[in-house]
């Protein structure tokens, strides 16, 4: 009960999500235990003092601040002068105040900054250039690819003027109002480049193609359509940490992290999905899906059929969605074979409405300034709502004619994905070969821009604290940003994800021996 | 009270809405703490009905799944792996979406998007489909796309990939909430609009996918689930999506009357804010469009100071879509509400302007709006928030060039202008033949017609019945005014910009056949 009390006494920052807990944490107690009386006596009390609690406070003005952001908001009343009606005349009310943001906006911008975030900003102000700034901070902590850009540079200086108005394209064509959910040509093109990248073990089906503005809008149009606000979805951990905006920000999601241990290899464990899944009902919290990336990301592992097919069965038992996150599918360097969801589910007919897959072009395609994502499902009602959504996140008719035309030529394509497959096995491995050499080990990963780095060694203590005091090191000693583990919710501390994709290969030395420099001075300490 | 009973039911039966109508549960309730009812009513009448709603949870409580809780699996069947063995439950669990998507999925199309559709279906075209049905029902202008595509041929790819430009200036990863470069365009080209009577700060600007989600964002950051805007109404019938959908806020109609020229009265919004106060709800601002879509007149000097007064009164904000400034085609003078603020320093963080290029520089497909707003929290934000909807780079680019050119932007907007005013001129002139007459409107792309002589029953259903008259006899798609949440029936919406010259007489046959009828 000490959970129902707490709720009450924070009333009024969120009603509505402080609302509906109220209600449901009593459904526990008429479905089994406590039964009618003590469940209405229960909420009887509490209403009475909320009640009273209520009455006591009502003498302050009607825009009561959201008590969540009191010590700012108060602040800023103090800031507010006494002001004069526009015009000379003197409003009587005029100094009512500061116009107050939601609380929503309100806990969103006072979020802090995590590790990675922090990092990232660091890079934007003083990143290394081999002329300009040797000794700049060195980018491992942002997951983009641009080995294989020169493929692309060369494909549009040759086709990019009659991809966007040429030949049969008119000027209506780009400039006036365009489904909001894709251009019908370009849904063919996108289902064709993601079977290419999934090597033709899998078809896709344009109508039920989705396309966003970025897989991160994909992600959250998702969110909006299987969980309401206060509903939670269970993500493997360690996961990308841009989930945490992405999904509790606006639609009120909530992520329970499910814990992967190094000891497995990092891999999803189905009785830790089980224990998740009881305790947050325990919480009488509703579990509404499960959110996977495939490749992992920032392990790099893949998932073997093995695990899908479990993962299906649990979802199936408990009668939940999969979220699946298939971004770096064509991204995968290692003899692993990749196995899509979508592959899964052709031989699992009577599942088909409760599996979802993301996918975009930012990592496989190196394009994420194109901003394209896809939500793909088989689930009616999910399709039209979230083609009615992208209203809010479409994307810009010319880039998509462009990409109609680069997706179309399908020789380009498949020259791009094989000599871009070769150039990130070969750098993972230079990569990882000089880790190596300095004693550090990385997790065996077959996809994705990343390795996750074992440098436990290098903590003291060993707890978050350390872990942050290393990563404060490579950022501030050896200007290296890499993404510490903490930020992807990993439980063992020393885990850090360094993305390797937007070096050249003349550059790892370089970063093999600024780590050194830490490393060493670990060992002396 | 009757509305506390109302919700209370509706608790137990609906699936997904939990949160919403836990929220009203509450609400009602602290009316009766703080006013009429006391204490002691205040808890008796929520023990009651919380001893019934448990009660009617605990008779139902086998039932499998509407319950607003997790839906419970039925313990007593087991299933085995899947493959080869056919899963005894496989069939029994349809896999629920969400409350508010399902709200979504299955929202009825008002007449509005009824009638986008059927045009897109059956469009006309002079020679491939002259019977099709003619478009005057999608706020868009084709009349200087000319203009565009010349530009667009001689520079598209020295603006994505030119020179100085590198690939990795479109292909990485940008700032979400837009490239500065573009910002410090668009700043000039909206105070290039408003013929320089302001200038704006770029550093101050968030640039989205289009206004739509301009206007969700600023709908996110100032206001919260279950809050509430006022809009005067007549208002453009896409509003109710772009706010309430996704935000969980509601829009209060503030309704405007053809005997005032349909222009905002103080005394309607006060009105209004005080009927919201009293219902529970929190009224967080005021969404006015300036010029007005779709009356298409435009708000004096004097009625933009008393709307920030009232704002100021009730210490809410204002959000002003401003995004058909630069398509007036009257007299009078458009005046901006960052012109009002330039002289009313308190107010400025209650103030936030949205825009785009989708109007003023025709280009819809290429998606770009803007947040512009002197509010610190609000612009944080919006720029942490643009994650999820931020313009492609190789767009940016080619609209920084394009903005650039001046000489082409000034000629562009001179010309635009132009056209747009002879358009109006005979497009209403057409009208007046049949005996329509219309608001006297001064910008936008279309004209508010009064067609109520022509409504066979002086209501709502007679405004229907003319609307589908018009699209299945005529052929001609326009918007009826229940669909901007118009009061008075009989006003229609007619967009004029996606026609050709010598489509308007067209127009106007089609329309006298009904007229005539």
């Amino acid at each position: 009960m000490t959970r129902t009390r707490s709720d009450t006494e924070s009333d009024s920052p969120e009603q509505t999500s402080t609302g509906m807990r109220l209600i449901v944490p009593l459904q526990g107690i008429v479905h089994g235990r406590g039964g009618l009386i003590l469940g209405s006596l229960i909420p009887c009390a509490l209403f009475y003092f909320l009640q009273f609690y209520l009455k006591r406070h009502r003498s302050p003005p009607p825009e009561k601040p959201p008590p969540s952001s009191s010590p700012g908001n108060s602040a800023a009343n103090l800031a507010v002068f006494p002001r004069t009606l526009s015009r000379s005349s003197l409003s009587v009310r005029g100094s009512a105040g500061h116009a107050h943001v939601s609380s929503r906006a309100d806990s969103i911008v006072r979020e802090d900054d995590s590790p990675y975030y922090v990092g990232l900003d660091r890079v934007l102000k003083d990143r290394y250039d081999e002329l300009k700034n040797p000794n700049g901070i060195i980018q491992l902590g942002l997951s983009e690819n641009t080995l294989s850009l020169d493929l692309i540079e060369e494909w549009l200086s040759k086709n990019l003027s009659n991809s966007i108005l040429g030949g049969g394209l008119s000027i209506s064509g780009i400039a006036t109002y365009q489904p909001f959910d894709g251009l019908l040509e370009l849904k063919p093109a996108m289902a064709g480049f993601m079977s290419q990248v999934m090597e033709r073990t899998v078809s896709f089906n344009p109508s039920q193609i989705v396309l966003t503005s970025g897989a991160t809008a994909a992600v959250e149009i998702l969110c909006f359509c299987l969980a309401d606000h206060g509903n939670a979805l269970l993500v493997p951990t360690p996961y990308y940490p841009g989930f945490d905006r992405d999904i509790r920000w606006r639609t009120g999601v909530e992520l329970i992290p499910v814990h992967c241990r190094s000891s497995d290899n990092f891999s999803l464990s189905i009785t830790a999905l089980d224990q998740a899944y009881n305790h947050a009902r325990k919480r009488a919290q509703k579990v509404c899906g499960i959110l996977i990336t495939n490749p992992s990301n920032p392990v790099g592992n893949i998932l073997t059929r093995e695990t899908l097919y479990s993962l299906l069965d649990f979802a199936r038992e408990k009668n939940i969605h999969i979220i699946c996150d298939e971004v770096f599918a064509g991204s995968t360097f290692g003899n692993q074979e990749f196995v899509s969801m979508a592959e899964i589910l052709d031989s699992e007919d009577s599942d088909k409405d409760r599996v979802h897959i993301i996918y975009g072009l930012s990592k496989d395609f190196s394009l994420p300034g194109f901003r394209i994502g896809v939500v793909y499902s088989s689930n009616e009602n999910v399709l039209v709502a979230s083609k009615r959504l992208t209203r809010f996140s479409s994307v810009s008719a010319p880039t998509q004619r462009l990409l109609i035309a680069m997706l179309s030529d399908t020789r380009f394509v498949e020259e791009y994905l094989q000599t871009n497959r070769k150039r990130i096995r070969t750098i993972h491995s230079l990569f990882v070969a000089g880790l190596k050499q300095l004693g550090i080990q990385c997790i065996k990963s077959t996809g994705g821009f990343f390795c996750w780095v074992d440098m436990s060694r290098l903590i003291r203590p060993y707890s978050e604290e350390g872990e942050l005091e290393l990563w404060d090191k490579l950022l501030n000693i050896a200007k290296i940003n890499a993404t510490p583990g903490l930020a992807c919710h990993c439980i063992e501390p020393g885990w850090f994800r360094c993305c390797f994709t937007t070096l050249r290969e003349k550059d790892i030395p370089v970063v093999i021996e600024r780590i050194r420099k830490v490393v060493e001075t670990c060992k002396t300490i | 009270m009757t509305q506390t009973e109302e919700t209370t039911t509706t608790g137990g039966g609906r699936g997904g809405g939990g949160a919403k109508t836990a929220m009203r549960v509450i609400v009602p309730l602290q009316g009766v703490v703080q006013g009429r009812g006391g204490l002691v009513l205040g808890s008796i009448i929520p023990c009651a009905l919380f001893y019934f709603l448990q009660f009617y949870l605990k008779r139902h409580r086998s039932e499998p799944d509407p319950e607003p809780t997790p839906p419970d699996p039925p313990a007593g069947l087991h299933r085995v792996q899947s493959r080869l063995v056919l899963s005894p439950r496989g069939s029994g669990g349809a896999a629920h979406v969400s409350g508010r998507a399902n709200s979504v999925a299955r929202q009825a199309d008002t007449p509005y998007y009824v009638g986008l559709k059927r045009v897109s279906e059956d469009p006309y075209d002079v020679e491939s489909s002259p019977d099709g049905v003619i478009q005057l029902g999608l706020a868009e202008n084709k009349l200087s796309l000319d203009l565009v595509q010349k530009w667009l041929a001689a520079n598209a790819r020295e603006s994505i990939l030119g020179r100085d430009l590198s690939i990795s200036g479109i292909a990485t990863y940008q700032p979400l909430d837009g490239l500065m470069e573009l910002k410090v365009a668009v700043a000039g080209f909206m105070s290039q609009i408003m013929e320089k009577t302001v200038s704006f700060n770029p550093s101050q600007i968030v640039l989205t996918a289009g206004a739509t989600p301009a206007i969700e964002m600023l709908s996110f950051c100032l206001a919260d689930a279950g809050n509430a805007f006022l809009v005067p109404s007549p208002y453009y019938p896409d509003l109710d999506r772009d706010v309430k959908w996704r935000t969980g806020v509601e829009i209060i109609p503030v309704p405007c009357r053809s005997a005032d020229n349909f222009s905002l009265s103080t005394t309607a919004l006060d009105q209004a804010f005080n009927q919201a106060k009293k219902r529970g709800l929190k009224v967080r601002g005021v969404i006015i469009s300036n010029p007005s879509n779709p009356v298409g007149n435009l708000f004096n000097r004097e009625t933009l100071y008393n709307l920030l007064d009232f704002a100021r009164e009730k210490n809410i904000h204002i959000i002003s879509n401003e995004i058909l400034a630069g398509s007036t085609h009257g007299s009078e003078e458009f005046v901006s509400m960052a012109e009002i603020i330039d002289s009313e320093d308190f107010d400025r963080n209650r103030v936030h302007i949205v825009y785009g290029l989708s109007k003023d520089l025709t280009l819809p497909g290429f998606r770009v709006g803007v947040v512009y707003t002197f509010n610190e929290n609000v612009l944080v934000a919006a720029k942490k928030m643009a994650r999820f909807s931020s313009v492609s780079a190789p767009t940016q680019r080619l609209l920084i060039s394009m903005l650039s050119d001046a000489k082409f932007i000034q000629n562009f907007i001179k010309t635009n202008r132009e056209r747009l005013r002879r358009m109006y001129i005979e497009f209403v002139d057409g009208l007046k033949q049949l005996g329509i007459d219309c608001m006297k409107s001064s910008g936008g792309f279309y004209c508010w017609a009064d067609m109520s002589r022509l409504l066979r029953s002086y209501s709502e259903k007679g405004e229907l019945e003319l609307w589908d008259k018009l699209l299945n006899v005529a052929k001609i798609n326009v918007t009826p005014g229940s669909s901007c949440h118009c009061i008075e029936p009989g006003w229609f919406r007619l967009c004029f910009t996606t026609l050709e010259k010598n489509d308007i007489p067209i127009v106007i046959e089609r329309i006298r056949k009904v007229t005539e009828s």
